[in-house]
This record gives C-alpha cells, structure tokens and sequence, in this order.
C-alpha cells in the first residue's frame, strides 16, 4: 500500500511540499487539507489586488490544473481541529478524520491584532487572507471611504499603505516604534521611506498607537492615539504583524516556542511529522540559531525540504536569510540578513545620494557580508544575498565590493567562476 | 538540459551577445526596426561584466535549484515543462524583484520601460540555439548539455 | 606643434541608414578610430588612425562600415610615387627608420604566377584521388647514401642500414618560425593545436616554448636563434626537431628586437630574460663565424638531444644562396630551410624588407640544381618559405624540388589577419601579433586551430586534384619533378635559372 502524506495548509509551504514530493515520487497519496476556501493564490500578492495593479485571476500562484497534475487530493473549506500523533491521525471541523504516514503542519500565522476598545465596528480589517482583501474592498466598494488608518509600520503595514495610496486614499499609519519598518531598516532607510509616504501624502505618527477605535452608526468614524489626538478616518487596517499558528501543534504535545522547533529536515519533536513555512521555527544562518521567519522564500524552501524527506530524499536546510522587499511611490527598498546590525560591533559601509533616494548599507563581520539595506538602486541584489548565504570570505575584495558598482567581478576568483559556470562543471 | 556555458578568456567585450538578445525578443526581429524602433521599450537579458582586460556575458545560470523560483511571489518564475529552462512568465509577474533580491548571478534585472516586469533570460524559447550563443563571433559562448539537469 | 604632413590612407564609409550606434566598432578598434558621441548619439569616426584592418567590418552586426583606400591623389609622377612622399614626410617628422609588419609588398615579379602545371591526356591518364589512393606523406631528414639490406631471405629482408631522424608529415606543409612574443600565446596554441591534429609541425621561432605547450611537443620544432632565448635541455628534447636560425627572408642580415613593453611576465619566463626587457637578437650568432662554426652548433643539438631529432638550419634567400645551403648541408643539417624576400616578418626596417634578398622561387631552383650537382641533394631536406599562398604555390614548390613549404603568413591570415602590416603596434586587432590582454584574447585557439586544420584540408584536397591531373599518385613522384612546370613570360635568364621550359616547348 503507497505512503499517505497529509499537508494542512494550502499555501507557499504545500507548494513546495508537493511539488519537491513529486519530482521524487509519483506513488505516494498526497492530501491537501485548507481552511480556506480558495485555490492556491499568494499572500503577498494580496497588496497588489488592493492596490488595484492586478485583477483576482492572477493571484493564482499555480495554476488551477495544479491538484490534478500532482496527484492531490484537496480538501478546502474544512479546518483541522486536532492531530494524534500517535495514532497518526488528524481530526477536522467537519467531523471527518484522515490517517497519515507523514504530516506536514503548514498553518502559516495568524494576524496580530492588539486588543482595541472598538475594534468589532464595522470597517476594521486585517490583511493577510484572501477573504481580508475581498472584505475590505466590498467595504471600499459600498461606502464612502476617504481617510484610512493603518495600524502598523512594518512590512505588511507598509504594503498596504503603499496600496491604499495608489487607491488613491488619504492614508495615515501608525506606528509604535519611533521608527517604521525597524526590524528590517536602519534609520537612514527608515527616514528615506517615511519621507517618501509623506511626499505621496502619508501621514506618519510614530511612537504612536491606535487606542480606541470610535464609530458612528456601527462604522468607523475615528481614531484615538496614545498621545491624545483623534483622527477622522473612515477605515482601520490592522498590519501589525502575524504570530505561528501552533494551537495544533501545542495541543498535540509537539515542542514549541515562538513557532514549532524543527530540525535541518523539518521534522518536529514527533514522529512523522513535519512543520514549515511562516509556523515553523527553522534555522536561520545570519544570526545562527531557529527563529520564525514569516517570508514566502523560505517558506517555500522549507517545504520543498519537508517534501523530499517524507519520500526518502535528503536535502538538509542551509538555513534561511531573512529578507523582504518594499516600495514606497515607486522606490523599491530590500533588506537582507542582518542589514541594520548596529554599528561598532558590526563593520558598517553605508552610502547616500538622497536626492536620487539611493541608499546603500552593507554590513560586515568577521570578513563576511551578514547584511545589506538598499534603497532606490536594488540591482543585482542577489549577488550580496550569494555572499551572505555562502559565507564567502571577502576580504580581498571589500574594497571593490564595498565601493561603486556591484558585479560578479568584484568577487573572489573561485566563488565568481562557481557562480559564472553555473551546475555540473568543476570549478 | 543544454545550458549557456561561458568562456571568459574569450570573450572580447563587443557586446554582439546584448546587441542579439534585444533583437531576437524585438518584435520584427530585425536589427535595424529593433533599433530604430522598438528600442525604448526593449532591454537585453545578458549582461556584459567588464573590468579591465575580463569581461564575460552573463544571463540566467539555469541553477538546479534555482533561488528565483523560491522567492517568486506571483508564479511567474518557473521550469518549463517542455525544455527545463528557468523562464519568467511575464503575463504573470508583478515587478515586487524578489528574484533579482535573490539571484546569486545577479543575472535577472529591472524592466521598467513597459509594464514593471522582471526580465532574463529564456534561452531564446523555442530556438536551437539561443540568440547570444549564435552571435558570439568568438565562442565564448557555447550551448551545452551539462550538469545534471531535469 | 607643428604641422603633421601625414595624411589618411583610409577613409571609413559608414551608412547612415543602417548605422545603430551599437558600437562594436568603437569597442573593437585598439586605434581608436570610431568614437561615440554621446550627445547626438552617434558613432563617429576618426580616419587618420585606420589601418584598413576591417575588424569593425567584419564584427559591425548591421554591416554599415566599409573601408576605402583614401582616393586623395598627388600630381602623378611615376618617378616620385604617393608611397615615396609619405615615407619622406614620415621621416621628416620622426627621424627614425620606418618599421612594418609581414613580408615585403613591392611588386617584385612573382614567378609563381608565372609557373604553369601540366596535366596528363590521353596516354599516361590522370588519376581519380576520389577512387585512388594519393600519398603525401612526407618524410623530412636526412636520407642514405644506399639501403643495405640483410637476411637473404627475398621474403623477409631486413635493413640494416641505420637512418637518420626523420618528421612524418602528412601533408606537406608546416607552419613557419613565429616567436611567442611576436604573436600571442593563443596564436601560439592554434598552430600548435593544429599542427597536432593535422599530422605536421609549428615551429617556435626564436621565443622559447611556452610550459603549456609542451604537450604538443612531438608537432614542435624548436628553434634556437642568435639571442639563444629560451634554450635549455628540455626545451630540446620536447621537440621532435630543432631549428637553427641564421637568417630571415624578411630582414636578412639583420637580428630582431622585441621591445620591452612586449616582454610580459609570462614571455621573460618563456623567453628566460628579466621581465620588461629588451629582448634583442643579434643579426649574427656570435659563436658562428664560418661552416665549421656552424657545424658545431648543429653538432652540440645533436649531441644534447643523444641523436634522435633532425637538426634544421634557416637561412635567408640570397645572392650566393646555392654555396651558401651546401655548406650547411655539408656541416651536417639535416634540413636546410629557405625563406625568401616576400617572407613575413613581425617587425622590420622597411627598407630592408623592401630591398634585401631574392625571389624563393629562385633560390629554391638553384639551391637544388646545385645540390643535385655536387651529389648531395638526399643528405637533407629542402624546406621553402617566403609566400605560399595557396596549394598551387605548394605543388610548384615541390616540383621545383622543395621536399616541403613552410607557411606563416597563410597561417596568420587562415587565423583572421588581414595584412595590415601594423604588427610592430602591438596593437594587433585580430588578437594575433600582440600581447595586449584585451586583444589577445580576440584570438580562441579552438577557432584558430580550427581554421588552420581546415586550410590544410582544403589544400591537401587540392594537391592531390592537382597531382592525380598530372597522373602522378606520391609525392615523392612529384618533387623535384621540373619536367610537370612550364614557364608563362619569362626570360630566358629566368627559365634557366628556375630550371624549366617555356610554355609550349
Ligand atoms: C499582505 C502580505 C504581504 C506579504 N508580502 C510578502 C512579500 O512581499 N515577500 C515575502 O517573502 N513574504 C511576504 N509575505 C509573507 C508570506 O505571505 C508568507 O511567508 C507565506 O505566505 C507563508 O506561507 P505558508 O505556507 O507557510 O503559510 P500561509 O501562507 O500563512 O498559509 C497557511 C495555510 O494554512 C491554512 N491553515 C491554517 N490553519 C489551518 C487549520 N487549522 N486547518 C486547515 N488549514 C489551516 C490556511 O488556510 C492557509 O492555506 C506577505 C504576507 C502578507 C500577509
């Protein structure tokens, strides 16, 4: 009898999972079960359909022939309420209750909302499924919607600012750290977006919070701030940020923390059973140790990982660099590994041509690139992510590398032919 | 599958292998019109690095695990199924450049001359010989099966 | 400063219409002849600097440039031609003796071209080499007096008589002394890649062997100059023969100079000098005075290579050219290599290349008339450079009786050179007759050697249409076979000397 594999989930995470499972096995039932109701389409897609850039068929992130073409057996629409580890089990809504040999825990997280005197009025929304954006744009739809309070400066505050712009509302965000997008920015890069949003007519309030949400006949009419101001605003998104969905995990006894620990295989503390993507708390080699990191990349990777071990096939996790792109009215912005490590114990080079809203931040250790902040110029980033993924020791080459342009040939000999030859030569 | 394989101590930095691209993805396909006329909208997909007496033309590495794919957040990064080639469905692509952020070679870049879209390589799709191979005038480009490939 | 009376002697043609300012021409030329000018965004160019070298023709992807010779004319004089001024106002300027590239350009009488071949009718038929077998296999060295057999036994004879070295050539041809130095490295590879796949031999000229190309060495003949660059054991014994260089047919009595600009790290360790120096060649070989000399330079090769590879002797084609190769033959050469007026050169006088030597084709009939005389014509090869340009000139050289040709400047052009004769500069765009890394790799030796292996082919197919006409199915049948040439408005100065009839005679 062939091998039974039940993914929860529906997302980046299954894709890679299915995906890595059949290019070594065709044999093994795969079973894709979703709370959601939709075919695989992307989250971070989502921005771009609020933003209006793009029309809902092309959030699909693979095609609608995916199921069929990998053999899966999909159920949507139903949540999983319980795993038995033990008996390899699992249990949904529904009633309905699957075996499996392996199990692969791919939940995502779950929006974060701050618990908001008034936040159950009508016109207050999150922004991480599907069904956010769909509600959120009947409610543009059908009211009459100008001023939009986002909550949150960080990167999926950031992205749906950036949306609501184009959408053409007048947007305030609101964020708690002095600065937005601090995890991810420096303060020169920081300054450099939050003077863009003001210039597209953002109003940014920083060390700042939403604490009460006031309505008029059921519906948003304002906000209250920390500080004591009131703003007039017809919307309230919350984007403050996701935590792991582990309910399932916890409750079945698996070991977590932050997310579900996992090991270079995604295997969690039980046996057969697997957690990654945005749930699991993997290896991350900037700052070398597990953490949950909540990007597509990885949780694709990771999944692909998962994948080929539940058929037999050994791929171990390198570990992940955390990363992530934003745009602010045009202006594209990256942060990769550990781009705003502080100066002093870090080597730090930075460069600032602000009238062309060009940034540059690259940050060093022990001759090793551990981190990069671009703004405006962002070609060839991924030459800096190689460095950083494959630990490559630049110290002939820092000053070439650190200075003007960047291209394969300001990097060491070998590591560039290994680059430049591509798979299968020698190098 | 065959990949671009590149010879740097032959390569002479004439940039015929950019001049070749643009016009193969032009829509004449005839240098002249592709320049004339359809140059403002029309980028190369290989990119020649010079530094000093070194240079060598550069687009997609065609990895086997190939980074881009990983970090694409619309789809449109994929491997085509008929030849294995790492190609960009461009009708997909949303310009968000998690690929360039990811992408070892620094081989995929920033169209912005139509529609914000990421822009490499695809081996000339549907052709024997990929455009930047075949007008390379010193070989230092050639078209070659290796590496394991899929 | 003052006024520069020099002039264009090319003007660049570019069509407007189908121009696309991509500037592969700008790239490509090391004279910086075309220039891009940004503003109105297009390529412009610089006449003055062009050497009629035709890389940005050839590489211009649209075909917009061509490269005319600068009509500008002088009052005619036939007495003081357009050269003879420029050459004035050249000297006026600079003081100096004026250099160039590759073999002289004058229009000396070429008696190739005036050499006809015969071809069998009727009686004596020709031979199809499609059909027949065609033999040009070639053995160069010194041949016996006699052949003594032993054994009795008229199935199973044995020889006894012991042979001298031999080269195994499979087509007639080899590629002539071109020093590492003068040409670049890859120029270097693909002859000696070529000569390897070919079944001939490339020859080092007086540069030293490159350490990466000691694996061709059973294709390497190595030579040994008045400069002794390069020379040491085992740069001997890699080759499979040795090459003494009295002279060159270019630049006879004079030696070489590579500048020191040229003499890069990698060329002082093949050439044994200090990095950045001078490289010079004496015109003579300081310890070769007479015959006698010489033979003891042939004699030290030989003993240091325990006799096992023929020893070669170039000389240049001059006037006393017959006495002078018996000698050599006679001081114990096993090849005596003749290089005539209009052979190559990398760099030389002008004047000397223009006005110093005699015709091979000359030299070459003398040369072996005499040693046919003196009864010594088998104690070594006759190897002919100076100008081959094509299998015909190759089939007449054999027929004259030259047991092989060297090519060098063929060889250059088959590899892309264009004869521009600016080889001098250094500034080679063909990737040839330069160091210059952005240049020398212009030049892939897997299209190099490619080009040189194809040439050879085609001339090999030719040589055997030729000779299986005259019905003759070796080339052993063939050398020195005067009777298959007929003279076409020569002199009979000149058939005497070349040993042939008038056509119709
Ligand atoms: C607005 C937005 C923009 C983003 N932009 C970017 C970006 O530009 N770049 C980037 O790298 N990342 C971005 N991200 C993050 C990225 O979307 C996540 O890293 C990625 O979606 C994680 O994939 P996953 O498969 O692990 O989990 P998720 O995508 O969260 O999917 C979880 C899946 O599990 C299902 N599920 C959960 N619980 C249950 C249950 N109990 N039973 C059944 N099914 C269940 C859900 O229905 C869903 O299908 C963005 C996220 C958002 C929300």
């Amino acid at each position: 009898m062939s091998m039974r594999i039940v993914i929860i989930g529906n997302s980046a995470t299954a894709v890679g999972a299915v995906e890595s499972i059949r290019q070594y096995d065709q044999a093994a039932e795969v079973m894709i079960i979703s709370e959601e109701p939709h075919m695989i389409y992307s989250r971070p897609l989502l921005s771009h359909y609020l933003a209006g850039e793009i029309e809902r068929p092309r959030l699909a992130y693979r095609g609608a022939d995916f199921y069929v073409k990998h053999h899966v057996a999909a159920v949507l629409e139903d949540r999983v309420t319980a795993i038995e580890p033990d008996a390899h089990r699992v249990h949904t809504a529904s009633g309905a209750e699957y075996a499996y040999d392996k199990l692969l825990i791919a939940t995502g997280g779950q929006p974060i909302v701050p618990p908001t005197p008034g936040q159950e009025a009508e016109g207050v929304f999150t922004m991480t499924r599907l069904l956010d954006a769909e509600r959120l744009l009947t409610y543009l739809r059908t009211h009459t919607v100008r001023r939009a309070v986002v909550v949150g400066g960080g990167m999926i505050g950031m992205k749906v600012t950036d949306a609501l712009v184009k959408r053409g509302l007048e947007v305030t965000m609101v964020e708690l750290a002095p600065l937005i997008l601090s995890a991810a920015l420096d303060q020169t890069a920081s300054q450099m977006l939050s003077g863009l949003l003001r210039q597209a007519g953002v109003e940014i309030h920083t060390g700042n919070s939403v604490s009460e949400i006031g309505a008029r006949g059921g519906h948003v009419a304002e906000v209250a701030l920390k500080d004591g101001r009131t703003l007039p605003c017809d919307t309230v998104i919350f984007g403050v940020g996701v935590r792991p969905n582990v309910e399932l995990a916890r409750q079945a006894g698996l070991r977590v923390n932050r997310g579900i620990v996992v090991d270079e295989y995604m295997r969690t503390s039980a046996v057969d059973v697997y957690a990654a993507g945005d749930v699991a708390e993997a290896y991350d080699l900037v700052v070398d140790m597990n953490r949950t990191v909540a990007i597509w990349p990885n949780a694709y990777r990771q999944g692909m990982i998962a994948g080929a071990h539940m058929v037999g096939v050994l791929r171990p996790d390198k570990g992940g660099v955390a990363m992530n792109t934003v745009e602010a009215m045009g202006v594209p912005a990256m942060s990769i590994g550990y781009g705003n490590a502080p100066e002093g114990e870090y080597e730090v080079v930075t460069e600032l041509d602000a009238p062309r809203h060009v940034y540059r931040r690259l940050v060093v250790k022990e001759n090793r690139l551990v981190g990069a902040i671009l703004v405006g110029q962002i070609e060839r980033a991924g030459i800096y992510t190689g460095l950083i993924r494959h630990r490559i020791d630049i110290s002939e080459h820092r000053r070439n590398l650190l200075s003007g342009h960047l291209s394969l040939l300001s990097l060491p000999d070998q590591y560039r032919k290994h680059v430049v030859r591509g798979v299968g030569i020698e190098v | 599958m065959k990949r671009i394989v590149i010879h740097e101590e032959y390569c002479i930095g004439c940039h015929l292998c950019e001049i070749h691209c643009l016009v193969q993805h032009s829509s004449s396909r005839d240098i002249i019109k592709a320049y004339r006329l359809e140059r403002s909208h029309l980028m190369p997909r290989v990119l020649v690095e010079e530094s000093g007496p070194i240079s060598f033309a550069l687009q997609c590495r065609q990895c086997e695990e190939p980074a881009c794919i990983e970090a694409c957040i619309s789809g449109a990064m994929h491997r085509d199924e008929r030849t294995g080639a790492v190609i960009c469905d461009e009708s997909k692509c949303v310009g968000c450049w998690m690929c360039i952020m990811v992408c070892p070679a620094g081989a995929i870049r920033q169209n912005l001359l139509g529609t914000r879209i990421a822009s490499k390589c695809d081996l000339c799709y549907g052709a024997d010989v990929p455009a930047c191979v075949a007008h390379c005038p010193n070989e230092a480009l050639t078209y070659e099966e290796v590496g394991e490939g899929r | 400063m003052a006024l520069s009376l020099a002039t264009s002697q090319f003007i660049i043609e570019r069509d407007e219409t189908r121009c696309i300012a991509c500037q592969v021409c700008v790239r490509q030329c090391a004279n910086d002849v075309h220039y891009y000018d940004e503003e109105n965004d297009r390529v412009l160019s610089n006449d003055a600097s062009c050497v009629g070298c035709h890389r940005c023709v050839t590489l211009c992807p649209t075909r917009a440039l061509t490269v005319r010779r600068n009509p500008l004319e002088f009052r005619p004089n036939a007495n003081w031609a357009a050269e003879t001024l420029r050459n004035i106002y050249k000297q006026a300027e600079t003081g100096g003796m004026l250099l160039t590239g590759m073999g002289c350009d004058q229009p000396y009488r070429i008696y190739w071209d005036h050499i006809v071949l015969n071809a069998s009718q009727v009686t004596n038929p020709s031979i199809d080499p499609l059909r027949e077998p065609m033999e040009l296999r070639t053995y160069l060295g010194a041949k016996p007096e006699r052949l003594a057999l032993c054994g009795g036994a008229q199935r199973n004879p044995v020889l006894e008589t012991v042979l001298a070295p031999q080269l195994q050539l499979e087509v007639p041809v080899m590629f002539s002394a071109m020093s590492y130095g003068s040409i670049s490295f890859n120029a270097c590879a693909s002859l000696a890649r070529a000569a390897q796949a070919a079944g001939t031999y490339y020859n080092t000229g007086e540069g030293g062997l490159h350490p990466a190309l000691y694996e061709y060495g059973a294709n390497t003949i190595a030579q040994v100059a008045s400069g002794r660059f390069g020379v040491h054991l085992g740069y001997l014994n890699t080759a499979a023969a040795l090459e003494i260089k009295i002279g060159q047919g270019a630049k006879p009595g004079i030696g070489g100079h590579l500048p020191g600009e040229k003499v890069s790290l990698d060329i002082s360790r093949t050439r044994m000098i200090p990095e950045g120096a001078d490289a010079i060649s004496p015109a003579p070989h300081h310890d070769i005075y007479s015959i006698e000399d010489l033979r003891q330079l042939i004699y030290a090769l030989k003993e240091a290579t325990h006799y096992t590879k023929p020893v070669s002797v170039k000389v240049a084609a001059v006037h006393n050219i017959a006495p002078i190769v018996s000698g050599i033959v006679r001081a114990g050469a096993d090849i005596v290599a003749i290089d005539g007026l209009r052979g190559g050169t990398g760099a030389a006088p002008t004047v000397v290349r223009n006005n110093v030597g005699i015709p091979i084709e000359l030299a070459l009939a003398a040369v072996d008339q005499r040693l046919r005389e003196e009864g010594i014509r088998h104690r070594a090869s006759i190897v002919v450079a100076g100008s081959i340009r094509s299998s015909a000139d190759v089939v007449k050289a054999i027929a004259l009786g030259a047991d092989a040709v060297y090519i060098a400047t063929a060889a250059l052009v088959a590899m892309g050179c264009h004869l521009c004769q600016n080889c001098y500069t250094g500034k080679c765009n063909w990737g040839i007759a330069t160091q210059d890394p952005y240049l020398t790799k212009r030049l892939n030796p897997e299209i190099g050697s490619r080009r040189l292996v194809n040439l050879l082919r085609a001339w090999s197919l030719e040589i055997k249409e030729m000779m299986g006409g005259m019905g003759v199915n070796a080339i052993e049948s063939l050398r020195g076979n005067r009777d298959h040439l007929r003279g076409v408005g020569l002199n009979q100065v000149e058939l005497d000397t070349l040993g042939i009839r008038a056509a119709g005679q």
